[in-house]
């Protein structure tokens, strides 16, 4: 009956525990023993579907993908995707899958997983009516969405404010139906419900609570209408999302005689065996030895580690935690901090404070929607706690939870500088404290990895503990306590910005404000290293300490412009000329085009500059007009003529404000809902000539269409029926990011002082050449920090940040209008010092489609001295070359 | 104080007839550069040459040509100073080369043509 040679597995089900599972087989080599087939319903394999309405801020499906591509090939796995398994016949040991395909096993592993519960409401089953469990659920609810306008939610519980978030990102006025008197009954209480309730209505989302669905109503075309509610109210929808819990899949173990449990859930043991002692189930599926089902991840993984250990053990092979069976599964912790709508949501330990004699300290503000309460032992122990609008002492919390806290407990819930302890931080944890609760890691197992592994970056650590790449919450805490080990081991990284300074790009920027330097000599004499004090810096930190000063020029005193004085020779050659350098010496020339809103009479002279100065012409990706082939020289001539149309820099050469992108919005487009091109042209010419670390890109789109690519820019905005959203972050090129909502609904003057914050926060405190897409990725606390320091204003910045843009907005010139005005900056637009009116002879041009491009046959003249076996030779080459 | 010129030496050509001196050739006036900045020159062969000026007023002269590239273009570079010895970085792909030897500090297989600079009265 055990009818295979080689022992076959088979696992049905391949979602994060499945797939956590496979790993787990590898590691014990169990794949290598066996033929592992595996049965997915789904049309892909495992993804995260905890981070599943990250679809809808950006990531793709293959994003979410949890399998490295090669890892079935790597491991002989044989995956049958979209096939599910229809029939287990325990006698012969076989499954059926769907396609007919008939696998005999030996070991059979149940990772069904569950599927969203739908209450019996009439209507359910109605055109509109979703549920929120998979990628294709994501992709058909998106599709629906187009052509709605309100949708609700049946559930406020963890997924369905999960729903409730992505269909206001969709741009849907969204209800959310709960039952329960509070959001999140099971993980907060009552004050957390309520503070949480606020944050999500001042969102602009409707709460309906302590009711049911009643019916949905349809029209005449079958599709959704409304809603009923028990208590007699209606709410008008188009879409209905239920979301109101999940049940374990349990229906293929019922049908072959398992025993399930009286509320579902397929029995297990403590090593996920079921009745059958030749089949296992774990994840969400399982009714565990404890007699709970887990809808939670971390107890999931567990679950799969158990499984593999015991199936591994089975055959013989050692256990790899000692134990001759490995790991029981005997429950697990069912902690959670997730940020749901942008709010962050923990709850730990014994949350609803059900031990007896335990008692809460609790911080509320209301103001801020901030809900903290710990549940605390008589005997002092912390038991569990709830945190609401501020989770960010989460990481600590929880591993101090079963033993009395360092410090009294009302410290832990005060926020900063009003009590609380300033560096109560991880380091305050004992070494058995779990840091990374996804996947079991505790804070030794980190020292070690650092100590005795030499893992030296958080990315390493990652790798070799795993900690920090399940749900990611405990990254902040895994990364203090890396540096905390790699300075305990003496090992310094250093920061410094270039061999001439040591401080970060951020750092020096604080020096320039604070002290108002306006030289880069007195910087490099007063801060830089020792070694380069006097020196003559470098090309690293020459431009850098440039921007700082020209962002800071009017709030310093410094003279903002970029080609005088001793600023002159901290730039760029591109700052320098005003002007793109391009292969072969020549520049390229960009007039700014604000809004990509421009005339025929002005088109109509960049044409003629064109052919006049015989440019070759591009249309760019910033809906602007590049003039490429100009030598220095002619340099002041195309612009006195581009300045006198009209036409002002468009800082195509700095590392400043590039273009703001548009649609062409609501004036034209039948789907546009505000103007468009208005906004972008007012947000260029606000922010035109701004110095920052790095180039900086806008758009905005006038709907939710998003024909301007604003999502792909540092800055972007989508216009909505109320307003506008401001999207951060994101980026083209060769890592694409798509940009995070910082905020909704703005009106056009709650837009601007938000992006003047956003810009002045990020001009402050990025590194060198740092896109806005990368910072948001470093800075702690990420996007959440800087939402809290310009949108909440926690550092109290804001009226600074203003002032800084202010001052910016009111001393912008045109830095190529005042080099016309200016003989002295005019003198250095020539291609030779000796010889003022001759043209570079190594400039030059070959025609290719009609226009020119550089003669790169020229370029690469006398080749470069390559090492041959006649080292002569290639000196010869050299000399030649200077002549 | 007379007013002074730079001038740089033009290379000796192996091949070419015997010079009795060497040949100063005069390009510019120290104020016409910026310390910390370049400027080009264009030599009576056609041939460019890039000079500099560091910070204590010490001008360098080299070959105005990035081997890398193949564009005249060194004399836009950046010039800094690394453990004390001054250097250009080119501002096409950044590559350094010493403003001293020529040699480039990122390729020792690569290296641009040194001249020979000084102020000469006028």
């Amino acid at each position: 009956m055990a009818a295979t040679a080689v022992p076959t597995l088979v696992l049905i089900g391949h979602g994060m525990v499945g797939q956590r599972f496979l790993e787990a087989l590898a590691d014990r080599g169990v794949t290598r023993r066996s033929r592992v087939v595996v049965l997915c319903e789904e049309p892909r394999p495992a993804y995260d579907r905890v981070q599943l309405t990250s679809y809808f801020s950006g990531r793709t499906p293959e994003d979410l993908s949890l399998a490295d591509p090669g890892f079935m090939a790597r491991h002989g796995i044989e995956l049958h995707l979209g096939d599910p398994a229809t029939a287990i016949d325990r006698a012969t040991r076989t499954v059926t899958a769907r396609s007919g395909l008939v696998v005999p096993y030996d070991t059979l592993v149940l990772a069904t997983g569950s599927y969203p519960f739908v209450p019996p409401v009439p209507g359910a089953d109605s055109t509109g009516c979703f549920v929120y469990r998979t990628v294709e659920d994501l992709l058909a609810i998106e599709e629906y969405a187009k052509n709605s306008r309100t949708g609700t939610v049946v559930g406020g519980g963890l997924l369905g404010l999960e729903a409730a978030g992505a269909l206001k990102g969709l741009g849907l006025r969204t209800h959310i139906v709960e039952f329960q008197p509070r959001l999140m009954a099971v993980q907060v209480d009552e004050g957390g419900g309520s503070a949480l309730r606020r944050t999500v209505e001042e969102m602009g989302l409707s709460v309906h609570t302590g009711v049911g669905g009643k019916e949905v109503v349809t029209g005449a075309d079958g599709a959704v209408r409304a809603m009923e509610l028990s208590d007699g109210s209606r709410v008008e929808t188009d879409l209905v999302i239920f979301s109101a819990g999940v049940r374990p899949r349990d229906q293929l173990a019922r049908d072959c005689g398992l025993t399930v449990g009286e509320r579902g859930g397929i029995g297990v043991d403590e090593r996920c065996r079921t009745s059958d002692p030749a089949v296992y189930a774990i994840g969400e599926c399982a009714l565990a030895a404890d007699g709970r089902v887990y809808g939670l991840v971390a107890p999931g993984y567990e679950m799969a580690e158990t499984a593999a250990a015991a199936i591994a053990a089975g055959q013989g092979a050692p256990a790899v935690a000692g134990d001759l069976d490995g790991p029981a599964f005997t429950g697990a912790d069912t902690s959670t901090k997730l940020k749901l709508l942008g709010v962050d949501v923990a709850s730990f330990g014994d949350a609803h404070g059900t031990t007896p004699g335990c008692l809460d300290v609790v911080y509320a503000d209301s103001r801020s929607g901030v809900y903290k309460k710990l549940v605390v032992g008589a005997d002092g122990a912390l038991l569990g706690g709830v945190l609401v609008g501020d989770a960010e002492s989460y990481g600590l919390l929880r591993p101090l939870t079963g033993s009395v806290p360092p410090v009294a407990p009302e410290q832990l819930v005060l926020p900063a500088g009003t009590g609380a302890p300033a560096a109560l931080g991880p380091a305050a944890l004992p070494d058995d404290a779990v840091i990374c609760n996804c996947h079991n890691v505790t804070k030794g197992t980190i020292r070690t990895a650092v100590s005795e592994h030499s893992c030296t970056t958080v990315p390493e650590v990652k790798k070799c503990t795993k900690a920090g790449t399940g749900c990611g919450s405990c990254v902040k805490a895994l990364t203090t306590l890396v540096n905390d080990e790699l300075a305990a081991g003496g090992v310094t990284v250093d920061q410094g910005l270039c061999g001439c300074f040591p401080h970060t790009r951020a750092e020096l920027y604080e020096i320039v404000r604070t002290r108002r330097l306006t030289s880069y000599a007195a910087l490099l004499d007063g801060h830089g290293r020792e070694e380069a004090r006097g020196g003559d810096g470098c090309e690293t930190c020459k431009p850098t300490v440039g921007s700082i000063i020209a962002s800071l020029a009017p709030t310093v005193g410094a003279d903002g412009h970029v080609l005088d004085g001793e600023q002159s020779a901290l730039q760029d050659t591109n700052d320098h000329f005003l002007a793109n350098l391009q292969r072969n010496g020549s520049y390229s020339v960009v007039p700014r085009i604000p809004g990509g809103e421009i005339t025929p009479e002005k088109l109509i002279v960049i044409g003629e500059v064109a052919r006049d100065f015989g440019l070759y012409t591009k249309i760019t990706g910033g809906q602007r007009i590049d003039l490429f082939g100009a030598r220095v020289d002619q340099l002041p001539r195309i612009w006195a003529r581009l300045v006198d149309a009209g036409f002002e820099s468009g800082h195509a050469y700095g590392k400043a404000l590039r273009t703001v992108k548009s649609c062409v919005g609501q004036s034209w487009c039948r789907y546009g809902v505000q103007d468009s091109v208005r906004m972008a042209i007012d947000l260029e010419l606000r922010y035109r000539g701004l110095r920052s670390p790095h180039k900086l890109k806008s758009a905005v789109s006038g709907c939710a269409r998003e024909c301007a690519e604003a999502r792909g820019k540092d800055f972007g905005v989508i216009a909505t029926s109320n307003g506008w959203n401001l999207y951060v972050g994101g980026n083209g090129g060769a890592d694409p990011r798509h940009a995070d909502l910082l905020a909704q609904d703005l009106s056009d003057a709650e837009l601007i002082r938000l992006i003047d914050r956003f810009l002045m926060f990020y001009i402050r405190t990025a590194d060198r050449l740092e896109r806005t897409s990368a910072w948001l990725e470093r800075i702690e606390g990420g996007l959440g920090h800087v939402r809290d320091v310009v949108v909440h204003d926690s550092l109290g910045l804001c009226d600074e940040l203003e002032a800084l843009m202010a001052a910016h907005v009111t001393a912008y010139r045109d830095e190529w209008a005042d080099t016309l005005a200016d003989p002295e900056r005019l003198a250095r637009f020539v291609s030779f010092v000796n010889a003022p009116d001759a043209p570079d002879p190594a400039v030059r041009f070959v025609p290719e489609r009609d226009q020119i491009k550089p003669d790169l046959v020229l370029l690469a003249g006398p080749a470069l001295p390559v090492r041959t076996a006649s080292d002569s030779r290639a000196r010869t080459l050299e000399g030649t070359a200077a002549r | 104080m007379s007013p002074t010129t730079l001038a740089v030496e033009l290379p000796s050509e192996p091949h070419a007839e015997q010079r009795s001196d060497r040949t100063w050739f005069p390009v510019c006036a120290p104020s016409a550069l910026v310390p910390g900045r370049g400027v080009a020159a264009l030599l009576p062969d056609g041939g460019q040459v890039a000079l500099f000026l560091d910070r204590a007023g010490r001008p360098y002269a080299i070959g105005n040509r990035d081997p890398f590239t193949g564009a005249y273009v060194l004399s836009r570079g950046l010039t800094g100073s690394a453990g004390g010895r001054p250097f250009v970085a080119s501002p096409l792909l950044k590559q350094r080369f010493d403003l001293e030897t020529g040699a480039c500090l990122d390729d020792p297989a690569v290296s641009v043509p040194v001249y020979r600079v000084r102020e000469i009265g006028s």
